[in-house]
């Protein structure tokens, strides 16, 4: 894993775009892991189809996530023959094998280890520069940096010069950040005014509790480790309610124990965030690893008739922007929303362009006494009414999860019921994402219709030669918007709903929200296997 | 132009003018009364002041006052509390719970709320039933107590919340009773002014699902020596009191929950140089 971030910061400081997603074993630390590369030209989101170069340090356990790492008859393996041959699994690709004495070429070098032979080797391969390899390295490792430099030049001096495998140079220009999904959402947040966290750990979400706890205090704000996720929601309700913008960040077992707290937060009108970095499921699943089957519970999982607000980034770099609007519509409407992130956007660290910002700040409707009694739930026309915040006189209320009238005090009425209901209502449905409720590119008869991480892939599909298809990638999944779903689809006959789980969530939720063409074929797997573009494309170009 | 004179808040000026659900002769009428006195002791506002509670008899008490209140869900009070001000430490902030609320659904919260040590007064109504749902056992009720739910009793040890808030951290453990509102007032009064995690248990008692409690008026007697700052000594007596020693029992030193928000040393766009090629 440390070779492959030393590669990936390379490329970048190359001026390469580059993605690094990662898989592992059940272990809790060491074991077998693989870092899995994707050095580019252009920006890309997703893996390609196959991996040009597999390296392997050793072959331990490997089966384990062979099927990740598909190559093909083009592709290189290289191994340690010290560490036996490669595995079946592999070679039936009819790739091309490459021994190299890792371990033994390691021990040459005072302080050299095989896998920073073999991220030399790799950086050579490929072409990318020693003193961009130097460069990474000397910002990752704080000790033993004469060896590892040291192994990684006699690595490279191993590999001929023209293998067929380097890069063209690189395009420059464009301002990058090399930044995870997590961070990226956790930036969006700190964007957004959210100023307090409440965090219980859970895999794949604690790296943005982790990126935002220093965070959020240099821009003075707290966060708070909970003792779990009942207590982390409540207390990002708590401070909401004190008029800091706040939120908290989970994965699918976690938010299933927050969903109570949500519905609170729906009926006494107290903005939050809950960003959910979505894993396998249903229980425990298979924690580090992606899918997108958290949609049903996130849509439909509250009691009651909950109107709220679901947001899903369909980039890495889209984590920061959907997160950041994300917190101006829970403020600005004072509803929970739900960022739905998930797994490979949350743990991939890419090289991105640095994503447009929103430049218009919706923040939340502040009530100022005047006079007059305080009704905190006013029926107005927007549904939005203005929220007191504690500590100013003259506008003392209580925030309530019982029914209520317009003062606030609890009411068992069918009137206050209804009325209540429907200002609820109305505020989320009168909500106006303008264009930032989709991606929409292209132009064609088919429309590839999808959200989150596999728009990457699709995006990629569509962009290869015989696939005139448009893509249309949600990101506002809730409220439904079925007008500019129909505008969006024009002229389109056919439509191929991708998505990564089991059931068809998305599809479903589409047939009962939206008018769809007559012909629609659901394109679905559950995780953790991602999309390759050309299954996306094998779909679309099918008669 | 000469200033107004302040004239000092009497309790009435801490209660809204909102219809209670209790019963009549129900103990929260009483702890309803105590607060808002201990309110006015302590010369603060209504709007400096929030009340937080979950769900059950006793959580019905901040829309019955004229404080900020925070109605949320069952158990939960204590986070939502600790959320509130941690994020906005100016603020005083009672909570409010019952035996239910406090001790069964949101125990977790309140062995954590106890070690975290956040500055709040934690106010349990304690009648050992629950009466919302209409009468049955909850963790501090006795093993034999029959009830429709548990015929014949649980028989399940008493949950003892004094002992479980000292070891788990509490800086201010104490007993009050409902039937002496202006003792619970002055108890409530000192747990506010306590730095820390202030924890009063209330005997309140219940006249319609536990009409004996209504002998518990005679039971109580006052805490006899003062309160002591050694949780080792708090602990034996907690543990080998008879359950209605009233008053202080525990002040500890432990320094509050430091978390809170500090002043800004960086701005958001100094944040993206640890992206940036």
């Amino acid at each position: 894993m440390t070779a492959g971030n030393i590669l990936l910061e390379a490329a970048a400081a190359a001026g390469y775009y580059a993605l690094m997603t990662r898989t592992s074993g059940p272990q809790i630390r060491g074991g077998e892991a693989a870092a899995m590369l994707r050095i580019s030209t252009y920006a890309t989101d997703g893996q390609d189809d196959r991996f040009q170069v597999l390296a392997a340090i050793d072959w331990q356990n490997v089966q384990r996530f062979a099927s990740e790492l598909p190559l093909g008859a083009e592709s290189l393996i290289v191994g340690d023959p010290a560490q036996g041959e490669p595995p079946e699994v592999f070679t039936k690709s009819g790739a091309r094998y490459l021994p190299l004495a890792l371990k033994a070429l390691a021990a040459q070098v005072p302080g050299g280890w095989p896998n920073m032979v073999a991220l030399g080797a790799l950086a050579g391969l490929v072409g990318l520069p020693h003193e961009a390899v130097e460069a990474a390295l000397r910002k990752w490792m704080k000790k033993g940096l004469d060896g590892a430099i040291a192994a990684a030049r006699l690595g490279r001096s191993q590999i001929q010069p023209d293998t067929g495998f380097r890069l063209q140079g690189p395009a420059t220009g464009e301002k990058r950040w090399l930044i995870t999904g997590n961070e990226a959402a956790g930036y969006g947040a700190l964007r957004g005014g959210v100023r307090f966290v409440a965090a219980y750990p859970i895999t794949p979400a604690t790296e943005l509790l982790e990126w935002l706890s220093p965070a959020l205090a240099k821009v003075g704000g707290t966060l708070v480790q909970a003792e779990d996720e009942l207590a982390s929601i409540n207390m990002a309700l708590g401070a909401s309610f004190g008029g800091v913008p706040a939120l908290t960040a989970t994965s699918g077992p976690g938010l299933s124990l927050m969903i109570e707290a949500l519905g609170l937060g729906v009926a006494a009108e107290v903005p939050l965030v809950v960003v959910d970095v979505m894993r396998t499921g249903p229980s425990t699943g298979i924690a580090t690893k992606s899918e997108q089957a958290d949609l049903d519970i996130a849509l439909h999982g509250l009691h009651g008739d909950a109107p709220h607000i679901v947001v899903a980034p369909n980039s890495i770099a889209d984590c920061v922007a959907a997160t950041e609007w994300a917190v101006g519509l829970a403020e600005s409407l004072q509803v929970p929303a739900i960022v739905l992130s998930d797994q490979y956007f949350g743990q991939a660290r890419a090289v991105v362009d640095v994503p447009p910002m929103n430049q218009s700040k919706k923040s939340r409707q502040i009530a100022g006494p005047d006079g007059k009694a305080y009704r905190r739930y006013a029926i107005t026309p927007s549904g939005v009414s203005p929220m007191a915040i504690p500590g100013t006189a003259g506008t003392e209320y209580t925030a309530d999860g019982l029914e209520h009238n317009e003062r606030g005090l609890p009411s068992s009425q069918a009137g206050d019921h209804l009325a209540q209901m429907e200002k609820r209502a109305r505020k989320v449905a009168q909500l106006d994402p303008g264009d930032a409720w989709a991606s929409v590119e292209g132009e064609g008869e088919t429309a590839v219709l999808t959200f989150g991480s596999c728009t990457g892939p699709a995006r990629e599909a569509l962009a290869r030669e015989g696939c005139r298809a448009k893509l249309i990638s949600m990101r506002l999944l809730a409220p439904a918007q079925p007008e500019r779903l129909k505008r969006a689809l024009q002229g389109v006959r056919r439509v191929i709903v991708v998505e990564q789980n089991h059931s068809g969530q998305f599809l479903r939720y589409l047939r009962s929200q939206y008018e769809l063409p007559a012909e629609v074929r659901s394109l679905r797997r559950p995780g953790p296997l991602p999309f390759r573009p050309e299954e996306i494309h094998r779909e679309v170009v099918k008669p | 132009m000469n200033a107004p004179l302040a004239i000092p808040l009497q309790a009435k000026d801490f209660k809204s003018d909102y219809k209670p659900v209790w019963c009549p002769g129900c103990g929260d009428y009483s702890v309803l009364a105590a607060i808002t006195k201990a309110l006015a002791m302590l010369e603060l506002k209504p709007h400096e002041v929030a009340v937080v509670s979950g769900i059950g008899c006793s959580s019905r008490i901040p829309a019955y006052t004229s404080c900020y209140g925070f109605h949320g869900v069952h158990g939960r009070s204590l986070p939502a509390a600790t959320g509130l001000k941690v994020a906005r430490p100016e603020l005083t902030v009672l909570v409010a719970s019952g035996d239910g609320d406090g001790y069964s659904i949101g125990g977790n919260h309140f062995l954590h709320a106890c070690r975290r040590n956040v500055d709040l007064a934690y106010i349990v109504m304690d009648n050992h039933v629950y009466g919302m749902t209409k009468g049955q056992p909850s963790p501090t009720t006795e093993p034999d107590w029959s009830s429709k739910l548990a015929p014949g009793g649980t028989g399940l040890r008493e949950f003892h919340p004094l002992v479980i808030a000292l070891a788990s951290g509490a800086n201010f453990v104490a007993r009050a009773f409902s039937g002496d509102p202006n003792g619970c007032a002055a108890i409530i009064a000192e747990a506010v002014r306590h730095p820390g995690f202030s924890f009063v248990e209330i005997l309140s008692p219940c006249v319609t699902f536990r009409p004996e409690q209504r002998a518990w008026k005679d039971a109580v007697h006052p805490a006899p020596v003062a309160p002591t700052d050694d949780p080792a000594r708090a602990a034996r007596r907690i543990m080998t009191d008879d359950g209605f020693n009233i008053g202080v029992l525990y002040k500890g030193a432990r320094p509050p929950y430091s978390g809170g928000p500090k002043a800004p040393t960086a701005t958001i766009e100094d944040l993206e140089c640890a992206f940036r090629l």
